[in-house]
This record gives structure tokens, C-alpha cells and sequence, in this order.
């Protein structure tokens, strides 16, 4: 388990990253998507991997770390909250400037018409 | 004393929602409620700066829940001193932004500045790492909102910038916070420092890596390369008030540094040996020559301030990686003034923009009533580049001083040095071309640099940018109390016992603590005749 685990991890990461470093903002909010994906399990994997076992301590023989949980909670509304507010952005920044790229050309150059 | 810590967090945490709910209609009313408001947390802020000078740590527990499970917010010298240059900074710079009419140019200005500002407070006072970075998040958010205040079509592209920019520092600071919870099983800052302390040293590999990885999340916000790129664009398109504001938010970034470096990963923890200081001094002088050579080459008045911020970044951390009570008693005195001095610069931008619609470094017609302006430009210049008489001078000293005992010092004093001959040539060069070269009237005005909106021109904005500038001269005359106090506090920082004792109690209190709750489950189980003992231990508090 803990294998799958970390290679979901890794693998959900990489493609995060990579999709960040693209020039337009689609695949960008994609890829911070991925990579929230990514940290939320990672963060409920810090609390060690227990299958079937309860959060609550001494109602079973063993437990699982109910705190991760609460954090990846945390973590999980503030992405939400987070990708939605980088959406309504990216829009409007695509509507005023008519382009979704995301570098910004220098004063006086020309935006890049045809990409 | 005790429930006065939480109040800088409470005040604007209610004011925020109320000034959108109750006054969304009347300006007059938003003003002055958020200005009473910014006024309150000065007040506020003092009277903690005072309690805290003494030098006594104090710990407050939320919902009293007991530390290491309960959130704390704690009070000490660095957190009091940075709430206090926070709530000052905030209310010169919220004046300002009111005088000019910046806070009509979008809605819900007033909102978001009071939740900056609840996010700020809260980042410096608390002592979980984990609401460390839930307050950093309600500083972002706030500060996304601020930064397209008034919208336009730059801005709302350097704000995508800047959002996605911070997104992946925020997931790189969730990364840490996880690897930091599997290793150590506890996010409060004083534990973790008390189990870093005694972490067998096979571990040492994961204690380096959580470091590195929190180091890189608060140099992300502090600006420091190469993690410098989002803040050129950012401060030169947001408002300028808002760009004034934001000269703290670096500083949080540096105030993590500080926290967390001298408390849970300390220089002299074993397994962290140099590596701190061998990261973040060559880092620190890249940045210093990066960002003064940017002050030189900047193109407009408003990037020139914002490379000198970076440049400033840079003086900053040379001091803080150097790790020597001496050191960090200067990089605080130093972390004032910058303050001070780059949110000043950024208000002269904006009377600049407002004389002659772009800050472009270009011959145009000359300014209208630029007398007063320019005077400003210059005293801000001075202050920032490091030359006598101001405060800049003196941190820039002390920086020099306290480098002076780490074996690289020549190369610190090199480069500090010479990157304060460019930045006075960078903003010599500024000043002449917008205040003294003589005009051609009919040189078309550039296109604009990036179609930002000027302010307007106001007196009272004027005595704001004058109040700021009397600041740095305050700081200036007052250097001998204020270093007293940064020395102090860095004194304090440099024996974390008191800080660990205050938040998790001394080692007899701890003990004492203990024998009570087993002596309470003791008669529980005896009163249930052999029931099983249910756990009340809060282990789950952290209300996040």
C-alpha cells in the first residue's frame, strides 16, 4: 500500500509540475490542481497508512492519526476556494486582454499575436 | 494582558465582514470605520510592544485547550515588533489610499485591507506552523483581491501571475508542513523545537529536507532568488498604496525565517550544521546584486522601486543567514527601515503617476507641482540606497558590522558596497531624468507603461507620504532605543528556552501538570467501577 501510495504521489506531482510550467493558463490551473491533489495525499499519508482502523482512540485495537485528517480538511477547502478564485481570474484577465498567456510582454512590445 | 494578544486578530477579523455587510453603501462610513479601526490596532499593537519589551514571552491558548495540543498565539519581542511596524505601515498607507481615492477605484477595498491586515497579525503572532500557513493564506487571499483592485488589463494578468506563483509556494508549504508532521508527530513551533532537539541522528536527512522546504516557501515570499520573479510585475502593476502595503508582506517572509530558524532548525541543532547560512548568504548576494543592478536598468520609476526592494531583500537576508545575535539584531533594525523606506518610494511613484500619467523613465513634459514630490523622491532615494544621514545608513552599518565576523565578510561588504554605488547611480539617474532634465513639450507621452491608473493629486495624500518619510526619520534619531530593542529581542531569539517554557510551561509545571490529569483519570475510573476510561486528551484540537 504504502507503494501505490507514494507512486500516486510522485506520479500525480510530476504531471502537476509539469502542467504548471505551460505557457497558457488552462493547463496551469490544471497542473495546481494536480499538485493539490498531490499535497492532500500526502499530508493524509504523514499520519502513517492504517487500513480499516477507527480515528478515536480506544474504541479498537488500533488507530489511525485523526489529526492529518483535520488538516488535510483544511487543506482541501482552502485549494478548492483557491482554484476557483485562479479561475475567475485567468477569465478575466483572457476577457480584458484577449489572450490567456501567462507571461506579461514588456512595456512597448507587442503581445504575441499568433500564440 | 493575557486576552489583549488575540485582539489585532479580532478587531479587523470583525470589521472586515462588517464594513462589506453594514456599510456597503455609504463610502464616508467604510472610511472611517476602517480607519478607526487602523487606528485601534496601532493602539493595540503598542500597548503589546510595550508588555513585550520587558522580555517576558507570553503564550495565549485558544479555547484553552493546553499547548502542544490546543493552536497558541504568542507574544515576544520579534512578534510585537512586527505587529507594531505592520499596524503603523498599515495605517499611514490606509490614509493615503483614502486620501487619493484609490479605495473608490473597486469595491470592497476596505474589507480586504482589514482581512490583510488579520492575516498579517496573525502570521506574526501565532505559534503553529500549520496556522502559520492558514493565516498566510488569509494574507494571500486578501492580498489577491488588493493587488486587481480597480481591475484593468495588465493588472488582472500580473494578478494571474501572482496567484499561481503563490498557489505553488502554498502546496510547497503544505509539503513541508506533512513531511514535518510524519517526522515529528506535532506542528506546534515550541515542541517541534523541544523534538528536533531530540531527534535520533539517523533522522537527520528528513530534518534537512522539512528545512530546506520550509526555507524555500518563505524566501518565496520574501523574494529571495530565484524565487524573485513574481515580484517585479506585482508591485509595479498593483496599486501603489497596495504596493506600499505589500513592502511588509516580504518582511513576513523574512520574519518566518527568522522564527523558525532560530527556534526549531537553530544553527547549532547538529544535523543542520551550516546548511542554512550556506544556502541563503549566496542566494542573499545574488539577490542584492540582481536587484540594485535592476534598480539601474529598470525602465520605469515604479520597477526601479520594485528591484530596489528585491536589492533591499537582499541586505536583509545576507544579515538574517549569517545567524549571529549580533547579526539578527541588525537585519531587524534593517527590516524597519526597508519597510518603511520601500513603501515610501511606492507612494512617490504614485504622485509621480498622478503628475504625469506613467512613471516611465523618459524626458516628457514637466511635472505640475513637482517641488514637493521630488523633495520626497530624494528622501525616500536616500534612505533606500543607504546613504547618510537616514536609517539607511545606519542598518546598512550594522549590517556591515555584524557581517564582519562571518569568514566571507569580504565578500558581503563587496557586495553591499558596491550594489549602494549603483542603486544611488540607478536613482540619481531616476531623479534627474524626471525632476531636472530639461523638458521637450513635445515628446509624445509613451503609450504608458502598463495603462495603470494614476492617483490623484492630493494634500493630505502628501502629509501621509511626509508621515512616512518623518517615520524614517524618527527611526533615524531613535536608532539608539530601537537597536536597544532589536538587540534585545535578538538576545531572546537566541535562547529559545524561554519561548519553549513559555508555550509548553517549564519541566516542574509540565510534571505537576501531568500527576493532576492522572490523579483526575484515576478517580474517573474508580467512580465508573472499571468502565473503560474514555480519552478526553483534546488530541484532535487543532480547530483548523
Amino acid at each position: 500500500m504504502e507503494a501505490l501510495v507514494a507512486i500516486a504521489i510522485g506520479a500525480m506531482t510530476a504531471s502537476g509540475v509539469y502542467l504548471m510550467l505551460r505557457l497558457r493558463t488552462f493547463p496551469v490551473v490544471l497542473g495546481l490542481s494536480m499538485l493539490t491533489y498531490a499535497v492532500n495525499v500526502f499530508i493524509f499519508a504523514s499520519g502513517r497508512l492504517v487500513a480499516g482502523a477507527p480515528p478515536i482512540l480506544g474504541a479498537a485495537p488500533t488507530m489511525t492519526d485523526p489529526l492529518p485528517q483535520a488538516l488535510v480538511l483544511t487543506a482541501i477547502v482552502i485549494s478548492f476556494g483557491m482554484t476557483a478564485l485562479t479561475v475567475i481570474l485567468a477569465l478575466g484577465s483572457y476577457l480584458n486582454a484577449g489572450t490567456d498567456q501567462i507571461d506579461i510582454e514588456r512595456p512597448g512590445e507587442q503581445p504575441d499575436a499568433d500564440n | 494582558m493575557q486576552h489583549w494578544i488575540i485582539a489585532p486578530i479580532i478587531l479587523p477579523a470583525l470589521m472586515g465582514p462588517f464594513i462589506t455587510l453594514a456599510m456597503r453603501h455609504d463610502v464616508t462610513l467604510q472610511r472611517v470605520a476602517s480607519l478607526a479601526s487602523a487606528v485601534l490596532l496601532v493602539g493595540l499593537t503598542g500597548a503589546l510592544l510595550v508588555s513585550a519589551a520587558g522580555g517576558n514571552v507570553e503564550s495565549y491558548e485558544l479555547g484553552s485547550w493546553p499547548a502542544p495540543f490546543g493552536i497558541v498565539l504568542v507574544l515576544d519581542r520579534l512578534s510585537a515588533l512586527m505587529v507594531t511596524l505592520t499596524a503603523v505601515l498599515g495605517l499611514v498607507v490606509l490614509a493615503y489610499a483614502v486620501a487619493t481615492n484609490w479605495d473608490q477605484r473597486g469595491r470592497n477595498f476596505h474589507a480586504l485591507y482589514q482581512f490583510q491586515l488579520m492575516g498579517l497579525f496573525g502570521a506574526m503572532l501565532t505559534g503553529d506552523i500549520f496556522n502559520l500557513f492558514v493565516f498566510f493564506e488569509i494574507l494571500l487571499i486578501a492580498s489577491y483581491g488588493l493587488m486587481t483592485h480597480g481591475g484593468g488589463r495588465m493588472r488582472l494578468r500580473g494578478g494571474v501571475q501572482y496567484v499561481i506563483y503563490n498557489l505553488a509556494g502554498s502546496t510547497l508549504f503544505l509539503f513541508a508542513l506533512g513531511t514535518l508532521y510524519a517526522v515529528f508527530g506535532t506542528l506546534n513551533m515550541a515542541d517541534l523545537a523541544e523534538r528536533a532537539a531530540e531527534l535520533p541522528a539517523g533522522d537527520g536527512a528528513l530534518l534537512r529536507v522539512t528545512a530546506v522546504l520550509l526555507l524555500l516557501v518563505f524566501v518565496l515570499k520574501g523574494a529571495l532568488l530565484p524565487m524573485h520573479f513574481w515580484l517585479p510585475n506585482t508591485y509595479a502593476l498593483a496599486p501603489a498604496p497596495v504596493a506600499a502595503l505589500f513592502a511588509v508582506m516580504t518582511k513576513v517572509g523574512a520574519y518566518s525565517v527568522i522564527r523558525v530558524f532560530t527556534l526549531i532548525f537553530p544553527v547549532t541543532l547538529a544535523p543542520m550544521g551550516g546548511l542554512v547560512a550556506d544556502v541563503v548568504v549566496p542566494a542573499a548576494l545574488v539577490t542584492l546584486a540582481i536587484g540594485m543592478i535592476g534598480v539601474l536598468g529598470g525602465g520605469t520609476l515604479a520597477r526601479t522601486v520594485s528591484f530596489a526592494a528585491i536589492g533591499s531583500m537582499g541586505t536583509l537576508f545576507l544579515a538574517i543567514g549569517t545567524f549571529s545575535e549580533l547579526a539578527t539584531g541588525a537585519a531587524l533594525y534593517y527590516l524597519i527601515h526597508s519597510t518603511l523606506a520601500t513603501a515610501a518610494l511606492f507612494l512617490v511613484v504614485d504622485q509621480v503617476r498622478a503628475r504625469r500619467g506613467n512613471s516611465a523613465l523618459v524626458p516628457q513634459a514637466p511635472l505640475v507641482r513637482s517641488g514637493l514630490v521630488a523633495a520626497f523622491f530624494f528622501a525616500a532615494a536616500i534612505a533606500m540606497a543607504g546613504m547618510p544621514p537616514l536609517s539607511g545608513f545606519l542598518g546598512k552599518l550594522m549590517v556591515l558590522q555584524a557581517v564582519r565576523q562571518a569568514d566571507w565578510w569580504v565578500w558581503g561588504w563587496a557586495f553591499i558596497l558596491v550594489t549602494s554605488l549603483i542603486a544611488v547611480v540607478g536613482f540619481a539617474r531616476a531623479g534627474s531624468v524626471l525632476f531636472w532634465r530639461p523638458h521637450d513639450n513635445n515628446t509624445p507621452a509613451p503609450s504608458d507603461e502598463f495603462q495603470i491608473a494614476p492617483g490623484t493629486l492630493s494634500g493630505w495624500g502628501m502629509a501621509a507620504l511626509g508621515g512616512l518619510l518623518a517615520l524614517i526619520v524618527a527611526l533615524t534619531v531613535a536608532a539608539g532605543p530601537v537597536t536597544g530593542y532589536t538587540n534585545a529581542t535578538a538576545a531572546q531569539l537566541y535562547a529559545p528556552q524561554g519561548y519553549i517554557y513559555a508555550v509548553l510551561g517549564t519541566p516542574e509545571e509540565r510534571a505537576a501538570r501531568l500527576a493532576a490529569e492522572e490523579a483526575r483519570a484515576d478517580d474517573l475510573h474508580g467512580a465508573d467501577h472499571g468502565a473503560p476510561a474514555h480519552s478526553d486528551a483534546p488530541a484532535t484540537s487543532e480547530g483548523h
